[in-house]
């Protein structure tokens, strides 16, 4: 079971560079990319669509473009990326399915490490938005843990306001700025 | 320097004593509605063309306080440079109520003496004569100084035109933004680079003797606190805790640093920390944000931000821990960042304003709260050391800039960069010379 789950990955990863080589995906491989979304994992793509391959654009990293890895490191960003509402850091019900199959992945990967980093918009104090990102990385924190992670495999960190994903002063920044951003570290 | 240059293209921070950085251009945008009119006459000099001249400066310094209106050089009918060449009369005619001569005379092999002498014009009478040394490569600085004096003379309050600003810069892209730690002279000139960094740099803090500065580095993927000596560069990590290291404050001796920690559970909460034992003691307790300590003057109460009521106001305890913190402010959903003015009287908040984030002042006997700015998303407010002016962060076409506000909110101007934001002002205390 693990091994199964660690060949899927190894297979979506090199999807991913070969998307991200330029290359178009055959069938073959965009079937593989279905195994493993709608397999096992449960893969959950819930509320992200645009914002999320926007995203992807705005970081440049290239993977949202290639698609629905669901958890664990070959994630796509989409997949890796959780938004809340103006002050809030309760994490809605869209994403747990999402955070489900990351608290699995960890589960089955002892030696995975996740950093959750806690981001807010830019309106009010810079300070206070810390104590705000910190509360939302701890929301999702709290949620990867009932689902299976280990205290160990978990850090957080708060950017509040400092790094935002998208420039600007309006409701659509600001809505995607509002974020914890889950990344796999070595 | 050579060293320092190449440690950059292999790290991304870098620590500068001496780097040069864009000067940011201060316009007034409103003064006084009767700004008082002076003369600054050229002053007399024994050496062609000195730079800064002296006059200049005192006669910019004056100008940019909002206060004082001074005329222009080609208006004067006289240009006396001692005080027994002054004819009244040709000032009284042209309009002006105070006058502003003097000298700089060489004095030794590295130095000059800058004599001065100030009159009210209608007594016909010197209110200031003075002589104040200055060293060769400190002739800006003791101008300056020697504004503050006249300022000081004429209007009883203590002039900050030999003061120092820090604050923090952002340019670039989301995702590649480039942030510098600036400290700057207070008329935006002489900007120099601190710290440089791909990643955020927060919360800068001037050590009560003006010499250090606090501040929050993400170098390392988490918010961490540093101490930089200014004049050597040289820097302390005094908090590294796990979570949150944040919102450094100088005690008024300065011997603690008020901060906020969140442990690994990611509460945050106020500490204090002894800087010469490292001894760490924690004021508050809560599952609520609280953050933002700032000292009262006299060092007995620490005033922070808390979302313990379900949203942010300002609360004051007692910095020894042995009291219950009181709530401070009522007025408005939210009210963060607590500033108090260096007489005690008066706290600067950022205050929600039916949706617009604004500078405001409680009064901290009557509770009265005054809004002072007019922007959308104005924050970081921080008082000039004379208490009379606040600098704050805000934003113009789209980008951060700085702007200053008098406490009675009749003085402004706006402060900006010529690219990126800026963010974050710090006044640095009075010189201690």
């Amino acid at each position: 079971m693990k091994k199964l789950m660690r060949i899927a990955s190894m297979v979506a990863l090199s999807v991913v560079l070969l998307a991200c080589g330029g290359q178009s995906g055959t069938t073959q491989d965009e079937d593989l990319f279905g195994e493993y979304g709608g397999g096992e994992q449960g893969a959950a793509t819930s509320g992200t669509g645009d914002e999320g391959l926007q995203q992807g654009n705005t970081f440049g990293e290239g993977e949202a473009a290639a698609g629905s890895a669901a958890s664990g490191p070959a994630a796509s960003l989409e997949n890796r990326l959780v938004y809340f509402g103006f002050d809030q850091s309760e994490v809605a019900t869209d994403y747990l399915d999402m955070l489900a199959a990351h608290g699995r992945y960890l589960a089955s990967h002892p030696d995975a490490r996740v950093r959750l980093e806690g981001h807010t918009d830019e309106r009010g104090s810079r300070e206070y938005n810390i104590g705000l990102g910190e509360r939302r990385a701890q929301a999702v924190r709290q949620i990867l843990l009932l689902q299976g992670a280990a205290a160990n495999q978990l850090s957080t960190v708060s950017y509040g306001e400092e790094r935002p994903a998208v420039l600007g002063s309006d409701e659509e920044a600001w809505s995607l700025n509002r974020r914890v951003e889950l990344v796999y570290v070595r | 320097m050579k060293l320092t240059l190449r440690i950059s293209t292999i790290t991304c921070l870098l620590i500068l004593a001496t780097q040069a950085a864009a000067e940011l251009r201060i316009e007034i945008s409103k003064g006084v509605d009767k700004a008082v009119p002076i003369a600054v006459v050229p002053f007399a000099s024994a050496i062609p063309a000195p730079d800064p001249d002296v006059a200049t400066v005192i006669a910019a310094d004056l100008a940019r306080s909002g206060r004082f209106a001074p005329i222009a050089v080609d208006d004067m009918l006289q240009r006396p440079t001692r005080g027994r060449d002054v004819d009244f009369g040709d000032w009284r005619i042209i309009g002006v109520d105070y006058l502003v001569i003097g000298q700089l005379i060489p004095d030794g092999t590295d130095g000059y003496t800058i004599q001065f002498e100030v009159f009210d014009v209608f007594r016909g009478k010197q209110l200031l004569g003075y002589r104040q040394p200055a060293r060769k490569n400190a002739l800006l600085r003791t101008s300056h100084h020697v504004a503050d004096m006249i300022y000081e003379e004429l209007t009883g309050i203590p002039g900050v035109f030999a003061t120092r600003i820090a604050y923090v810069t952002v340019t670039g892209k989301a995702g590649r933004q480039v942030y510098r730690l600036i400290v700057a002279d207070a008329d935006g000139r002489n900007p120099r680079v601190l710290v440089e960094s791909q990643q955020p740099l927060m919360s800068p803090a001037w050590s009560p003797d003006g010499r250090k500065l606090a501040y929050v580095s993400f170098e390392h993927n988490n918010s961490e606190i540093y101490v930089q000596t200014l004049r050597s560069g040289t820097r302390q990590r005094v908090s590294a805790r796990p979570g949150v290291n944040s919102a450094p404050a100088w005690s008024p001796d300065g011997r603690k640093l008020a901060l906020t920690l969140s442990g690994r559970n990611g509460n945050l909460d106020i500490y204090v920390l002894e800087l010469g034992t490292q001894v760490l003691s924690r004021l508050t307790e809560r599952r609520s944000i609280d953050t933002e300590p700032a000292w009262s003057p006299d060092g007995k109460e620490i005033l922070f931000t808390s979302d313990r009521s379900g949203a942010p106001q300002i609360y004051r305890m007692p910095a020894d821990g042995s009291g219950a913190p009181k709530r401070l402010s009522f007025e408005g959903p939210y009210n963060a960042r607590p500033r108090v003015s260096p007489d005690g009287r008066i706290v600067a908040v950022v205050h929600n304003d039916r949706g617009n984030y604004r500078i405001a002042t409680i009064d901290l006997q009557r509770g009265a709260l005054q809004v002072l700015t007019e922007g959308r998303l104005d924050e970081s407010p921080d008082f000039a050391p004379n208490g009379e002016t606040l600098i704050y962060a805000t934003r113009a076409g789209g980008r951060g800039i700085l702007a200053t506000v008098s406490v009675d909110g009749r003085i402004r101007q706006q402060i900006s960069a010529l690219e990126g934001d800026v963010r974050e002002p710090v006044w640095s205390p009075f010189p201690l010379n």
